[in-house]
């Protein structure tokens, strides 16, 4: 089911959230919303939930096509996963589980054995067979989250809703699951939207990026287009890895460390280069990073090849060229 | 008991701290409990059972039962609602309503007494209307149960509100998205979280409606097997000289307190070994 957000702001008290939110969400699609904290994430994805509603006025949430602005949470039918899961400690993991089945009216309500057949279901899906005895705090941070997710699941939510799903694991297990998440989304095809501020993750995991700050949209694109083009110096900020470059009353210039080529000082092109020292230097790994820095006293983080590396030969202090290709941010 | 170094002391301070603690407690709290049995006891057992069997010691027993049940009853469905109140939602006056909710600690009996015969006695704001309608409040059942309710109001609520303030909101926010109605989170989610404190709460209350002798005593009127409390009973018998038979009736009111302080315990107990295998990640 698409999502479709439609001018939406928000207030607490004289703090402004969210400012004219408007957003398309595809159906089947995994979008991330990523922004430092503070830049009104997590409060857009609780007003998409119904956990909190938008300033009276014209904010709009449609869930393909159908106006749900009006639907309270309890019957807006959306999964939902909380940043530290929200576990129902006292219950074992097949109880958290049917727990969104055994609250449904008596009319509506499955039958024991039908409700156990979903939750076993659940549990395979989840990749969590034989874990249906256990209680949350006899299960790792991974596991808790995934009977946070088979939870939400289970009562077949129109729409999955994920608060920095990775947040409280390790680094580790983050990647492992985000690996898991991508592949299971897959599989199940069910419109997610999730926060995050973690650009990597953002970047690695989503179909459609959504770059917020201070309340607004600073732009949304498929995650090569945001990181290739960014629209504003926030945004290239933001994504991380990129080098600024602000000349005395000029506008900010970007360049990132891999568009940046380090020649022999010998084959200094005036026209298109400039002359650099090498000040750091770190190679484990197929990629090397070097910080060179510029007669004008700017540091540039460089990336290359171990390759190119070990035929330049260099050391700290040597002196190269330096060709790159410098963007403004428009 | 290995203290870190920096704060330990030396092995003479901590005997003399020991000892005094222990003569303190000694003296004051095991004394007067060992005496209240040794008197009751002090005529053989016989004497013991007849003076708990006496018809106005088991009325005095009755009352005081039905008394704790009303109040504990009462205060326990005030409190929850109060601490609901008070932690999940943010209103206007809802720091005069913490305040207001300690306000029988802070008072003295006699005031939780007397401000009901203001209220309610035949002289007072309400008297006249009541007498008319030939309803007796001060000197009968009900005097007892909302003086007792005054003094006991605030158990339960300041057991709570610490407890569900530490607790977030998330676990109930989650029920609700799972479509369960505010009567399911709070029967199936909020309150099995909280039951340990609750219980607790609820021993607390009890106890000290079993037990309030001021207030109740501004309120009761002292009539001999209609409004006499067991604590109202107990101060009778020993007016009259009648230590044995007062000191038999303490012994229930003692026994009452250990018996509280042996479930607290073991509340706490279950409450402490649950929460340690709790992972510091939840």
């Amino acid at each position: 089911m698409s999502i479709s957000i439609h001018s939406i702001h928000k207030h607490f008290g004289s703090y402004s959230a969210l400012e004219d939110i408007s957003l398309e969400i595809p159906n089947g699609s995994l979008t991330a919303l990523l922004g430092p904290s503070g830049s009104g994430k997590t409060t857009l994805l609780r007003i998409v939930a119904g956990l909190e509603f938008p300033d009276e006025g014209a904010g709009i949430i449609r869930f393909h096509g159908q106006n749900v602005s009006n639907i309270p949470v309890v019957k807006r039918g959306v999964g939902f996963v909380f940043q530290h899961y929200a576990l129902f400690r006292h219950m074992t993991v097949a109880q958290n589980i049917a727990f969104g089945l055994t609250v449904l009216p008596k009319k509506h309500r499955p039958s024991r054995g039908e409700i156990r057949s979903r939750v076993n279901e659940l549990l395979d899906l989840v990749k969590l067979e034989g874990l249906a005895k256990r209680r949350p705090d006899q299960l790792s941070g991974g596991q808790r989250q995934r009977v946070a997710l088979a939870r939400a699941l289970a009562i077949r939510p129109k729409v999955l809703l994920l608060d920095e799903p990775f947040g409280a694991l390790d680094a580790q297990v983050r990647k492992e699951l985000r690996r898991w998440l991508r592949q299971f989304h897959d599989e199940i095809g069910l419109t997610t939207l999730f926060v995050t501020h973690d650009q990597e993750e953002a970047l690695e995991l989503a179909d459609q990026v959504v770059v917020m700050r201070n309340a607004r949209i600073e732009q949304v694109g498929k995650p090569q287009d945001v990181y290739d083009h960014p629209r504003s110096p926030f945004v290239y900020e933001f994504l991380g890895n990129v080098n600024k470059v602000q000349r005395h009353g000029s506008e900010p210039q970007y360049v990132r460390p891999h568009e940046i080529e380090v020649l022999f000082a010998a084959e200094y092109e005036p026209a298109t280069d400039q002359l650099a020292r090498v000040t750091h230097l770190f190679s484990a790994g197929p990629v090397a990073s070097l910080t060179v820095r510029l007669p004008d006293g700017y540091f540039l983080d460089v990336q290359l090849s171990r390759k190119q590396l070990d035929e330049l030969a260099l050391g700290i202090g040597d002196e190269v060229a330096v060709r790159m290709r410098i963007h403004g941010a428009a | 008991m290995k203290g870190n170094s920096v704060t330990s002391e030396s092995h003479a301070v901590r005997f003399i701290l020991i000892t005094c603690t222990m003569c303190f407690l000694a003296l004051f709290l095991f004394l007067p409990l060992a005496a209240v049995f040794a008197e009751a006891l002090r005529k053989g057992w016989e004497l013991f059972f007849a003076s708990l069997h006496e018809e106005v010691a088991l009325s005095a027993i009755k009352l005081t039962l039905i008394t704790a049940a009303i109040s504990v009853i009462a205060n326990t469905i005030f409190g929850v609602s109060a601490s609901w109140l008070i932690t999940k939602f943010s209103f206007r006056g809802r720091s005069l309503l913490l305040t207001l909710i300690d306000l029988p600690f802070a008072v003295s009996p006699i005031i939780a007494g007397l401000v009901w015969i203001f209220l309610f006695g035949s002289k007072g704001w309400f008297g006249p209307w009541l007498t008319e309608h030939q309803i007796q409040i001060i000197f009968a059942l009900p005097g007892i149960i909302i003086a007792t309710l005054f003094v006991t109001f605030p158990f339960v609520a300041r057991e709570l509100i610490p407890l569900m303030e530490s607790q977030s909101n998330d676990q109930e926010e989650a029920a609700i998205t799972l479509g369960a109605s505010g009567w399911q989170v709070f029967l199936r989610v909020t309150l099995p979280n909280i039951k340990w404190g609750l219980l607790y709460g609820i021993l607390l209350c009890n106890a000290r409606a079993m037990g309030e002798f001021g207030a109740v005593s501004v309120v009761s009127g002292h009539i001999r097997g209609k409004t006499n409390t067991l604590p109202l009973h107990i101060e009778v018998l020993y007016n009259e000289y009648q230590f044995s038979a007062a000191f038999a009736c303490a012994t229930l009111l003692a026994l009452l307190a250990l018996v509280t302080l042996g479930l607290k315990s073991l509340v706490e107990g279950i409450q402490k070994s649950e929460t340690k295998d709790r992972n510091p990640l939840h």
